[in-house]
């Protein structure tokens, strides 16, 4: 177990060569477009591609010198850039993360933010904290009936609503 | 002594009830944001700004809303020594060198000294940061209303390239993170020729990227991630601060009246350069251990080491808002938020803000303060409520302020668009942050993209598109010089060091 958990997932170097090439696509694309509006001079001055055709340049520059540093830079490169267990934990926050901003607003079921925050606020406590039922709802509820008073009533600035808001009236 | 009079005019605007309260709330809140985890000065700014886009629609709303957010923003730099020494988590990147020795007083049992020394000089440097500010602000108003084009994109290239020259690691890092945010800025309408940029045929970039929501994304989730990463537990020194101990304290603190000067010094001179703060508060540091009689014990516990980078991080926390207000060019992440709320409001930040808002910036000036005096107070008695909010166990606390990221990004526009692209943000933030690529300066680039770039069209105009008219004057040919000395700093600084023969094998990097 201790094993599989130290493991690492991709060693620096692969990452920043990963991150590199990602940074000379963004650039080629920006040169790219940058050069299908026009890059150069017309009648009446620069023209709309003129100032990022050479941000792009500078970005698939710059990546080059990163790649060519990353590649010289030997055994230190082999650390790992994030063991499994750390990479356990960030997905503990990432997915449910993913499936809450979901939850808020989609073509089947919208929740609302309220609701959805409270789902995800009590789901986290029921899985990483094992708090007892009782203390789950009165945290999550309790803090999104705060926000709600806050944003809705006293700011009045809306907020995606789910359904219990439309039973309450509020729209 | 005209400034004396705008200053009274402007306590006259700061100091109704309503702002007041907003100080007392702003400051609070900011020190909360400071403590917790995955909020910092700049996301927790961002955050809140849109619940005074109502506030400032009022009359005399827009002051208002400066004078809570900015509060925000020293609340937050209070906040950041809180968790340095009592936690030895440094809530902002400026309050690393607080830790080496404020922990260890902890540790000791003195951390009622090592907290009230913190808070203390944070005062102290940000009096003298904003004492300067009152004075020279006005002065490099007047003076920058002479600039045209080609001066304001000589002064941007300046911001940039010191982000460059003074960056820890590789330059091309950060000038790959910094064009990256210029790109970003790019995508959308084009608001002079038409255009779309970047947008491939997608509705939803038509308006481009909003560095509100690249904020809360890439310091507040990529920063969640990074902590949560390390594990849940925060193990913390306890805190109780009574009145003898900062009595006490007080009597000692006279004796460093010399390190706090030197750092307040430092700290001016560096805030008003962008990206400051960090190394002003480990360079005074340095020079605090250099100049001081015990020196040698610094890193066991020290007060004056304490006092020290807390004085400077806070001068140059503040004297940051100095080049935002006079030229429209934030010195930090925050400050560019702040900027990005006054052009929400309406305002265009810049020399001219003093002629025609001159109440708006006297009130701020004013607020600065107030501020920082309520400040002082408030963290004086409220220290161990602060601490103990990060007692709060990880799984509430983690969830809570996802969510609050999740409504920031929201209501910056009604989008769920914004959303979703937080989390895309996050994700980079994280990235980039395990990789060293700085985020400042994407930020940065994010937030003065677009006048960068009007600038530079401007004066490409201007000159038919030579680039000679940045060494037109004399004026313009200083600042452009500044920045390519600055630019080239990194190889300036390493010929030097061979020239010299300090290290006699040629280009051995570290």
């Amino acid at each position: 177990m201790q094993q599989s958990h130290d493991r690492a997932i991709g060693t620096v170097l692969v990452w920043e060569i990963l991150v590199a090439v990602a940074f000379f696509v963004f650039g080629a694309v920006v040169v790219w477009d940058s050069q299908r509006l026009g890059a150069s001079w017309a009648s009446d001055g620069p023209q709309a591609g003129y100032f990022p055709f050479y941000i792009g340049l500078l970005i698939c520059i710059s990546s080059v010198a990163n790649l060519i540093a990353a590649l010289g830079k030997g055994s230190k490169g082999a650390r790992a850039f994030v063991t499994w267990g750390q990479l356990r934990m960030v997905l503990i926050v990432m997915v449910p993360s993913i499936v809450y901003v979901a939850l808020i607003e989609n073509p089947l079921y919208s929740l609302g933010i309220y609701e959805a925050s409270a789902l995800f606020i009590a789901a986290f406590m029921r899985h990483l904290g094992k708090y007892s039922w009782p203390k789950i709802a009165g945290v999550s509820i309790g803090v999104m009936v705060a926000f709600f008073l806050m944003f809705e009533v006293w700011f009045k600035v809306p907020l995606p609503k789910g359904p219990i808001e439309a039973l309450i009236g509020f729209r | 002594m005209q400034e004396i009079n705008s200053l009274m005019g402007g306590f006259a605007v700061a100091l109704t009830w309503f702002n007041v309260m907003l100080m007392i709330a702003g400051v609070s809140l900011g020190v909360l944001i400071g403590v917790l985890p995955g909020l910092g000065g700049a996301n927790g700014v961002a955050i809140l700004l849109p619940l005074t886009f109502q506030m400032a629609q009022q009359p005399g709303g827009a002051t208002s809303a400066i004078i809570l957010l900015s509060c925000i923003y020293w609340g937050a730099l209070f906040g950041g020594a809180i968790t340095s020494i009592l936690f030895n988590i440094p809530g902002e990147p400026w309050s690393v060198a607080t830790t080496f020795d404020g922990y260890p007083l902890a540790q000791q049992g003195r951390a009622g000294a090592a907290l009230t020394a913190a808070f203390t000089s944070s005062f102290v440097g940000a009096l003298i940061a904003v004492i300067m500010i009152t004075f020279l602000s006005p002065l490099v108003a007047r003076f920058a209303l002479k600039f045209g084009p080609p001066e304001f994109f000589s002064v941007y290239l300046l911001t940039f390239c010191a982000f460059v020259g003074m960056a820890k690691g590789t330059p091309f890092k950060t000038i790959a993170a910094m064009m990256l945010g210029f790109a970003l800025a790019a995508v959308g309408l084009d608001t002079v020729t038409g255009q779309l940029r970047l947008t491939f045929g997608h509705m939803e970039l038509l308006k481009g990227f909003d560095f509100l929501i690249a904020v809360i994304g890439l310091f507040g989730i990529g920063e969640i991630l990074l902590t949560i990463e390390e594990g849940l537990e925060f193990k913390g020194a306890n805190a109780r601060l009574n009145m003898r101990v900062v009595l006490e304290t007080w009597k000692e603190l006279p004796k460093y009246w010399k390190t706090s000067l030197r750092s307040a010094g430092v700290g001016c001179l560096m805030g008003i350069v962008p990206g400051g703060a960090t190394p002003a508060s480990f360079m005074s540091y340095g020079v605090a251990k250099r100049f001081s009689r015990d020196g040698e014990k610094f890193g066991t516990g020290q007060v004056e080491g304490v006092v020290a980078p807390e004085t400077a991080a806070h001068a140059a926390g503040t004297s940051a808002l100095l080049p935002m207000l006079t030229l429209g060019v934030p010195g930090s992440p925050t400050a560019a938020v702040l900027l990005g709320g006054l052009m929400i409001w309406g305002l265009q930040p810049g020399p001219l803000l003093f002629i025609e808002k001159a109440d708006f910036v006297w009130g701020l000036i004013a607020s600065m303060y107030l501020g920082n005096i309520a400040g002082l107070l408030i963290v004086l008695t409220c220290v161990p409520l602060f601490a103990s909010i990060l007692r709060v166990p990880f799984s509430i606390i983690a969830p809570v302020i996802l969510v609050i990221c999740a409504i920031g990004a929201f209501t910056v526009h009604n989008s769920m668009f914004d959303v979703w692209l937080m989390l895309v943000f996050g994700v980079m933030g994280y990235v980039f942050k395990k990789l060293d690529y700085p985020l400042a300066p994407l930020v940065l680039a994010l937030v003065l993209g677009d006048s960068a770039e009007n600038a530079f069209r401007q004066s490409m105009l201007m000159s038919q598109g030579t680039l000679t008219i940045f060494y037109a004057n004399g004026l313009v040919g200083t600042f452009t010089s500044l920045a390519l000395l600055l630019l080239f700093w990194p190889l300036i600084s390493r010929a030097l060091a061979i020239l010299r023969g300090r290290n006699g094998k040629p280009l051995n990097v570290e």
